[in-house]
């Protein structure tokens, strides 16, 4: 018995943290300095798989598309304890907007047992809050969207709370289902020490490719291949190869993947600037607040 | 997958909340009028609901809306993804419109990524902001006339991007509640009602509801004339009372950042922001907000700002349009003092000298 349950995670630009140091002179924000972190709701959709894990046995497998840099997400996930990490990544996913991800993912969990599939119910950095249904759709799973408290599971029943922000309602279905998870629905455990330990080793072939370019410069094109095949090697005896699929891995259709694949195109971006405003500074003084207090009753904007 | 119509009508979801219209619903109404005119068509508003539902459709004609498209089945007696996308699929591949506009509501975005997926189009998530316009795809000369120009905050609203969606239709979006004006209904405006017969032989909802129950929000943001609003500078949820003193004594509402909610200082109604309610009052008092861009984005429309902050460079000051550098723990009853007495403002002793500074871009 048990579940097998597919974690679709996101590395995402931290967007709260946009401060001083990601400004520009200009006053726009310099995406590229915000440090890049594990899409918060992930987090708590790979909690709710972990205690699933740990209430009714299964295994947990945490799949991520994007650069090869968005490892990251997937040791993190390792560390927390997941079982297995699947990178999805590929130049020609660039530019897929939410339809063409949810397809490329769509494709990737079919290679996958999955009864149960999480997804953090958006991305900090869209937060469109899309790939989630698209991707449940895509899968003909059943959509339990804004999932906050998994109250049971049985046989290939899940009953659970969903939190509507104006009210909740209770709904049972038959798995498989895909559900969006909530920020409020638990506590994510922290790292295991141990686990780091074993994990923090991890790469996906791309990484070693990369660390194996920049210490033998030199070398030829053959002998770093041949390295960087020793390397993945040698991880993968140790469980330490991330595991790492491109388009064909999954046998996306490449007609729905990437710009082509994505029926939303960007016409216009501009940037906020946060410099500018003009404003009245009234002393933090009793006559300073007084005086602005008269000013506002006497343009009726209070009284 | 339907093909670019370019006659195609412009379509609202009425979105019903415990048998109403949603208030989001008529406001995109107002806003799809506006498109519909622009573009010289008809527009249409989808309304499903159980067979003997109180329809609402006549009010829909009310607000602005030529067409109701009505489907009455006992399936779509409450809102359910799969039926309803189901339903509006039907709808859209039978009359082919060019934009469908839902909002961005809890339903409004479990419904429209699930039609945008089953019909393969595109979407846009929370518009602040639809426009017509052109476009030329980059590589193509190709201009592509009189598209729905989907205008989003992004980034946590660090930027403002404009999607469009030219070569697979319909063209969809999610608007956010309250950025749309709400239109005046005109009682003596009808809609043509379409009935459409959905095909659900053999169809079985895939999940039950056991349970469910709906609160009103507590709190009115939208409707409130004065918000007065706390973040994490407020430091602790026993300073928070602060800002319900001076809400009280302004007669105003509470609202409060992300980071306040985070906080536990207040609960989630009241927060303003990107995520929460947008928000234009007559004054917007920020206590303790930095002013992230994702709180920004839900209050900088209001009429007039007030920031309060003991951090000179916060990007609040940026968006006000009277700042108070301190510590609010001590400027807010002093404010409290002055409005109490405010009628008796002249009594307060010695006219203040002109604003102690006139700060410019060089905060921000």
């Amino acid at each position: 018995m048990g579940y097998h349950c597919v974690v679709c995670v996101k590395q995402v630009p931290d967007t709260k943290g946009i401060t001083g140091e990601a400004m520009r002179d200009d006053g726009t924000v310099n995406r590229a300095a915000l440090p890049a972190i594990f899409n918060p709701e992930d987090l708590n959709a790979l909690e709710t798989a972990l205690a699933i894990r740990d209430g009714h046995g299964g295994t947990v497998t945490v799949v991520t598309m994007g650069l090869p840099k968005a490892s990251d997400v997937l040791r993190e996930s390792l560390f927390r304890g997941a079982d297995r990490a699947v990178l999805v990544t590929d130049r020609r996913a660039a530019g897929s907007d939410t339809l063409a991800t949810s397809y490329i993912l769509a494709c990737a969990v079919r290679r996958l047992e999955a009864d149960i599939v999480l997804c953090g119910r958006q991305a900090i950095d869209g937060d469109t809050a899309q790939v989630g249904p698209q991707l449940a759709e895509k899968l003909s799973f059943t959509l339990v969207t804004y999932l906050e408290q998994l109250l049971e599971l049985r046989g290939r029943t899940l009953r659970a709370r969903r939190n509507l922000g104006h009210g909740w309602e209770i709904v049972e279905t038959q798995l498989p289902v895909l559900a969006t998870v909530l920020d409020t629905a638990n506590t994510p455990r922290p790292p295991a020490a141990r686990r780091v330990m074993k994990f923090k080793k991890a790469r996906c072939r791309s990484e070693v490719e990369q660390a194996v370019g920049r210490e033998l410069a030199a070398a030829g094109d053959e002998e770093k291949a041949a390295e960087a095949a020793r390397r993945c090697g040698a991880l993968a005896e140790r469980g330490l190869l991330i595991e790492q699929w491109n388009l064909d891995d999954v046998g996306a259709d490449l007609a729905w993947c990437g710009f082509k694949g994505s029926p939303t195109k960007v016409h216009r971006v501009q940037s906020i600037v946060l410099a500018g405003g003009a404003y009245r500074e009234y002393p933090a003084s009793d006559p300073g607040v007084a005086q602005l207090v008269r000013e506002l009753i006497e343009d009726h904007t209070i009284g | 997958m339907i093909d670019v119509n370019r006659r195609g009508e412009v379509w609202v979801f009425a979105e019903q909340e415990g048998g109403a219209l949603a208030e989001v619903s008529l406001e995109l109404l107002g806003k799809g009028r506006e498109l519909a005119d622009t573009l010289g068509v008809p527009l249409g508003a989808v309304l499903l609901t159980a067979a003997d539902g109180e329809t609402g459709a006549a009010r829909l004609g009310q607000y602005g809306a030529d067409k109701v498209y009505l489907v009455e089945h006992d399936l779509l007696r409450h809102y359910q993804t799969a039926p309803y996308a189901r339903a509006v699929c039907e709808l859209v591949s039978a009359w082919s419109p060019q934009v469908v506009l839902y909002g961005a509501t809890a339903l409004g975005r479990d419904l429209a990524p699930t039609v945008a997926s089953a019909l393969k189009c595109g979407l846009t998530a929370d518009c602040t902001d639809l426009q017509i316009g052109d476009h030329t795809p980059p590589g193509s000369k190709e201009l592509q006339k009189n598209l729905l120009l989907q205008i989003r905050p992004a980034f946590g609203g660090s930027i403002i991007a404009t999607i469009v969606n030219y070569d697979r239709w319909p063209q969809m979006a999610t608007v956010r509640e309250g950025v749309m004006v709400m239109p005046q209904p005109d009682g003596r405006r009808r809609a043509m009602l379409v009935r459409h017969a959905a095909a659900f032989d053999g169809f079985r909802p895939p999940l039950a509801v056991l349970e469910s129950e709906r609160r009103a929000k507590k709190v009115n943001l939208k409707a409130a004339r004065v918000i007065v609003a706390g973040g994490a500078g407020v430091g602790d949820k026993a300073s928070f009372r602060l800002i319900w003193e001076l809400a009280n004594c302004l007669g105003g509402a509470v609202g409060a950042s992300r980071a306040a909610i985070d906080l536990g200082f207040v609960d989630k109604d009241h927060q303003v922001g990107q995520t929460g309610t947008t928000v234009r009052p007559a004054l917007y008092i920020a206590c303790g907000i930095s002013g992230a861009v994702q709180h920004r984005a839900g209050m900088e429309e209001s009429a007039k700002i007030l920031a309060i902050n003991t951090d000179p460079s916060a990007p609040i000051f940026g968006v006000a349009h009277y700042g108070i550098v301190g510590d609010l723990r001590v400027v807010i009853p002093k404010l409290i003092r002055a409005v109490r007495s405010g009628a008796k403002a002249e009594q307060l002793g010695e006219p203040l000298a002109p604003p102690a500074a006139e700060a410019g871009g060089a905060r921000g």
